[in-house]
């Protein structure tokens, strides 16, 4: 047993955890803003809404479909060309960061517009009736109403974007995929793929409990 | 102070044009508790929404305070309308704010800030009766204090008119009264112009000076409360005073009486103003030689006076009847006689 586990390189497994650390920070980061800006557009741009335009709609509508429907390994291999043109390689952590974004942001920004959709409208009718800003009604109602919601998806967003970032490590962006396939998998030592593999479940249990330890603090309802 | 000129508006709908508003004028004074009654369809929502500007005439002018609401836009609009405020039927506070934060929020839009926030937010929950609540949110409070919340939330800026969208309809019969109490404590304390809509004959007869009466998006009737009371014109309006006036079973109640009761006569004495708080059964009895019998009766008071209706049933010899019925009239007492027996 002890054999067993020295073949497990310690210093390389940490390496490939704070890669992927990396990854999905960046990642859920960039996907929450990029999310909360499309799904507000998609919220306010539909029927009965404070910016109603059915053209500008059916647009962002028709892009989150289309981004949120392909699935990841394809995504990745699209948008070669691409992160290419904008990192410059597509070897480390950062040349899996448009992927994941592309492919993540599509996804929550779904959710941000499912959250906002559970808001009375009665209650922004009243912001508007005492003199609100639309500025005002986004920052004061509609993202404080819906944060428990926005926070429990974003959880869930932050999940799917931890396996995209062991999908993206298997073709060279590092972190603990590409340390499963290449040092466990490829080398025929499953026990690094196992420590690799409980690795990442502590990292999803952990994101889990964060997430759901704010959205039981934001919800009074 | 409010102002509304030949106002209509239409919906566009599947089945063609929808009439929700129709060539509506009114003259709203300062200082006036009005109110508007219709069942529901019957337009008094999309009038009031019109008052803020939250709905648009189709046709028409609407002018508050000096603004014409139906012609401004953006932030002439947002001024105007922090000088006009809403309170709804179903709150409609923020769940993810305590009270103070509520109360506050109007006055974050404002643009007050600090200190002084802080001490206009304590003024208005003292103001409203909300004193050790101010950390509760919304999900803790029963229906009363949210709408306590609303009120005070609408009061912040110290606006001219206050407008009420079925403020009561969601709170059970004593929560209504203690928040029309509020109501008409602001409007006297205060000056405030309030309009308000409402379905329940209730709310107009507690606390309205004026009443209009709307259905399928026209005013049918309008006038001070006591008079559309004593003397109401259209058959919805008569509908509607019955619903304080007339306990509901009074129908049946005479009908039994009437085949009780085959001899003598069955009468009905509506009392307005003054004459509703005179003895007038006791001078009866004393002065005439007839029996009186009480059969039902109700007396309501308006905010111009008191209103009642009282079912009597005379015995005694016609002639006398007669008479007791002619000193009824000369006591400025409506008298009708249901039956003769």
């Amino acid at each position: 047993m002890a054999s067993f586990f020295e073949m497990v390189k310690w210093d390389q497994l940490w390496e490939a955890t704070l890669e992927t650390l990396y990854m999905t920070s960046i990642s859920v980061f960039t996907t929450f803003i990029l999310g909360i800006v499309l799904g507000l557009l998609l919220f306010l741009t539909d029927k009965g809404n404070l910016w109603e335009n059915r053209s500008v709609n059916v647009i962002i509508a028709a892009f989150v479909n289309i981004f949120r429907s392909i699935p990841f390994i394809i995504l990745i291999v699209l948008l070669i060309p691409f992160t290419k043109l904008l990192v410059g390689t597509m070897l480390g952590a950062n040349a899996a960061l448009p992927a994941l974004i592309i492919g993540a942001a599509p996804f929550y920004a779904r959710m941000v517009e499912i959250a906002l959709r559970e808001i009375d409208k009665g209650v922004i009718e009243a912001s508007q009736s005492m003199g609100a800003t639309h500025g005002r009604i986004i920052f004061k109602v509609l993202i404080p109403e819906s944060l428990p919601a926005l926070i429990s998806g974003l959880t869930v967003t932050a999940i799917s974007l931890v396996s995209f970032t062991a999908m993206a490590g298997v073709i060279g962006a590092g972190g603990l995929g590409h340390f499963a396939y290449l040092e466990g998998f490829q080398r025929n030592r499953p026990i690094v793929t196992l420590v690799a593999t409980v690795a990442i479940l502590i990292l999803v249990f952990i994101i889990q409990f964060i997430g759901d330890y704010f959205t039981k603090r934001t919800d009074k309802r | 102070m409010i102002s509304i000129k030949d106002v209509g508006k239409v919906f566009p709908s599947k089945q063609g044009q929808l009439k929700a508003v129709d060539g509506v004028n009114l003259e709203i004074h300062q200082g006036e508790i009005f109110g508007v009654i219709g069942y529901s369809g019957a337009g008094k929502s999309t009038l009031i929404r019109m008052l803020n500007g939250l709905e648009l005439p189709t046709e028409g002018s609407v002018t508050v305070a000096g603004r014409v609401i139906s012609k401004i836009r953006g932030s002439e609009l947002r001024k105007a309308r922090q000088e006009i405020s809403m309170i709804f039927q179903h709150f409609n506070l923020l769940w993810s704010r305590t009270v103070s934060e509520n109360i506050a929020f109007p006055l974050e839009i404002a643009g007050v800030t600090g200190a002084e926030r802080q001490k206009r937010v304590n003024e208005l929950i003292k103001l409203v009766g909300l004193e050790g609540r101010e950390n509760a949110y919304p999900s803790q409070l029963s229906g009363g204090q949210k709408q306590r919340v609303g009120i005070a939330r609408a009061l912040a800026n110290n606006p001219k008119v206050l407008l009420c969208d079925e403020a009561t309809s969601a709170l059970d019969p004593q929560t209504t009264d203690s928040i029309l109490d509020l109501l008409v404590d602001i409007n006297k304390r205060l000056g405030l112009t309030i309009v308000l809509i409402t379905h329940e004959m209730h709310v107009i007869r507690k606390i309205c000076h004026r009443v209009a009466v709307m259905e399928s998006g026209r005013i049918v009737e309008l006038g001070q409360v006591l008079d559309v009371f004593k003397n109401p014109q259209q058959s919805i309006t008569k509908r509607f005073v019955q619903q304080v006036t007339e306990p509901e079973e009074t129908k049946e109640t005479i009908e039994h009486l009437l085949e009780r009761y085959p001899y003598g006569k069955v009468v009905q004495l509506s009392f307005v103003g003054e004459a509703a708080e005179q003895p007038l059964i006791t001078t009866l009895i004393r002065d005439f030689d007839v029996v009186v019998n009480i059969l039902q009766g109700k007396i309501s008071h308006t905010q111009n006076g008191s209103y009642g209706t009282l079912f009597i049933h005379l015995d005694g010899k016609a002639e006398i009847i007669q008479k007791a019925i002619n000193y009824i009239h000369s006591q400025q007492v409506g008298v009708e006689v249901i039956s003769n027996g």
